[in-house]
């Protein structure tokens, strides 16, 4: 992997190179701007900003969809009733949630990650009911019997039947909500990576939109590698 | 402890459904699947519940459990009720979770029952297996370890549906021997289901027959065996052709 990620460096370097246009730089260029961006504090001020914004709405829509698909997974009424509403959310345009959140709640961080939740919460919410749908009635009929009781059952039975669904939707989440987070920086934020890459656009300064986004996918990879798919093989362990 | 079990037990478990019919689902029509099943059953009586398949065997366990309550009549199991525990066709141990586990999570949290389990293991076979994970069992392994969670509870009612059914012979005949093994020293009211009609006059004390069709018993027989003809192939034949000839 590392090499072909070289590879194309590489290749990004010779075009560039050979392109002499000023939009677009070469590799080292960028890592120039990195560098620069890391010394003088504004890179981590910056993603550090972001993060704090992509950590809140990823937990808050994981917990409010999930709550939502195991609803609508388990009560029959309840899906027939609210798919329209779920298929209608699926669909609204991240933009239009965006620009709605910042006229009715104002400029605020609380309105930038509504939005962002808003646009993720339909998505986990599905995932989850395709999981809850699937649910062993064997399992639930055991955990009768045996009087496991609500917590029990939550925790022994429902809970790791959900866990491959849960992980497919984390993992999904994540990559869409760290996109919004910041396109709703971009619109109506002064801080985090989507404000600086918005001013950055201002100026037309190629270097550093592609230094911020080298940064930042490093770090969504760092997290995918270093934590979510140690803890997958962590949750899986039983499995033959 | 025996004399509080005596008193608990003492009751006898009445069951009587009028009939229980399984509602139209598209194209297939309802269908009626007991009719007129009455029977009561002693204390401490392990009573084999047989017929082919479909004739309703699996259904008529779970009415008495609670788990189906879509049916005309009554079940009445009196004080054993708080104290039942099933096995069924598959041995639906979560995956997710240790043999231990598994069995543990039968107790609620603090019992007393809970110093139990290693005894428990020991008595199944299966200490050394305690913290694998059920899929790495095989499924006599895996089956033991349900009568393990079965008997941890010390149920006064013990259901079981054909939970000895896909194993290689000796595997079955070792199971079962493991069952009687358990019913002795942790005696207990039994309703057993099977189509096998060697296991269940191996095991049994009675046998009720259902039969295809009427869906209602049509035979409700003692069986007299000692506990050494048990064991002996010749006397189960014999014993076998006398009731299943009527």
């Amino acid at each position: 992997m590392a090499g072909s990620l070289l590879a194309l460096a590489v290749l990004w370097q010779l075009i560039a190179v050979y392109a002499q246009n000023k939009y677009l730089p070469t590799p080292l260029t960028v890592f120039d701007v990195l560098w620069r961006e890391g010394a003088n504090g504004d890179l981590w001020k910056h993603t550090s900003a972001t993060l704090a914004r992509v950590a809140v709405a990823f937990v808050v829509s994981m917990f409010i969809g999930t709550v939502i698909g195991l609803v609508l997974g388990r009560y029959h009424t309840a899906d027939k009733f609210f798919d329209a509403w779920l298929i209608l959310f699926l669909n609204l345009p991240a933009l239009v949630t965006i620009t709605l959140c910042y006229i009715w709640f104002g400029l605020t961080d609380a309105a930038a990650i509504t939005a962002v939740a808003l646009n993720k919460i339909p998505n986990v919410a599905v995932n989850m009911r395709e999981g809850a749908r699937s649910l062993s009635k064997d399992f639930d009929e055991m955990a009768q019997v045996y009087k496991f009781g609500w917590w029990k059952t939550l925790r022994h039975v429902t809970l790791p039947q959900l866990t491959p669904f849960f992980a497919a939707a984390a993992r999904s989440g994540l990559a869409l909500v760290w996109k919004i987070v910041l396109v709703v920086e971009a619109f109506g934020r002064s801080s985090g990576v989507g404000y600086r890459l918005s001013i950055a656009f201002q100026e037309f300064d190629v270097s550093t939109i592609l230094a911020y986004a080298l940064a930042f996918i490093l770090i969504v990879q760092i997290i995918e590698f270093a934590v979510l798919q140690p803890l997958q093989s962590r949750v899986n362990t039983w499995r033959r | 402890m025996a004399a509080v079990k005596d008193a608990n037990g003492a009751a006898p478990i009445r069951v009587s459904v009028r009939s229980k019919v399984f509602p139209a689902v598209g194209d297939r029509e309802a269908q009626l699947v007991l009719k007129d099943v009455s029977f009561e059953v002693a204390p401490r009586s392990f009573v084999v519940v047989t017929g082919p398949s479909g004739c309703g065997k699996s259904t008529l366990l779970n009415i008495i459990a609670g788990l189906d309550r879509d049916y005309q009549g009554s079940v009445d199991l009196g004080p054993a009720k708080d104290r039942l525990a099933f096995i069924f066709q598959t041995p639906r141990l979560l995956p997710w979770r240790t043999v231990y586990e598994n069995i543990a999570l039968a107790l609620p949290d603090g019992d007393p029952r809970h110093a139990k389990i290693p005894a428990m293991l020991e008595d199944v076979g299966l200490s050394q297996a305690k913290n694998a994970y059920p899929e790495r069992l095989s499924l006599g392994m895996q089956r033991r370890a349900a009568l393990a969670r079965g008997f941890i509870l010390e149920p006064e009612i013990l259901l079981m549906d054909e939970p000895f059914v896909s194993l290689d012979d000796p595997t079955a005949v070792s199971l079962r021997s493991l069952l009687t093994d358990l019913w002795h020293s942790h005696p207990t009211t039994v309703i057993f289901v099977t189509h096998d009609r060697a296991e269940a006059i191996q095991l049994g004390t009675r046998i009720l027959r259902l039969a295809p069709g009427k869906a209602s018993v049509v035979q409700d027989v003692t069986i007299n065996l000692t506990e050494a003809q048990r064991h002996d192939r010749a006397a189960v034949l014999a014993e076998q052709n006398r009731i299943f000839a009527a």
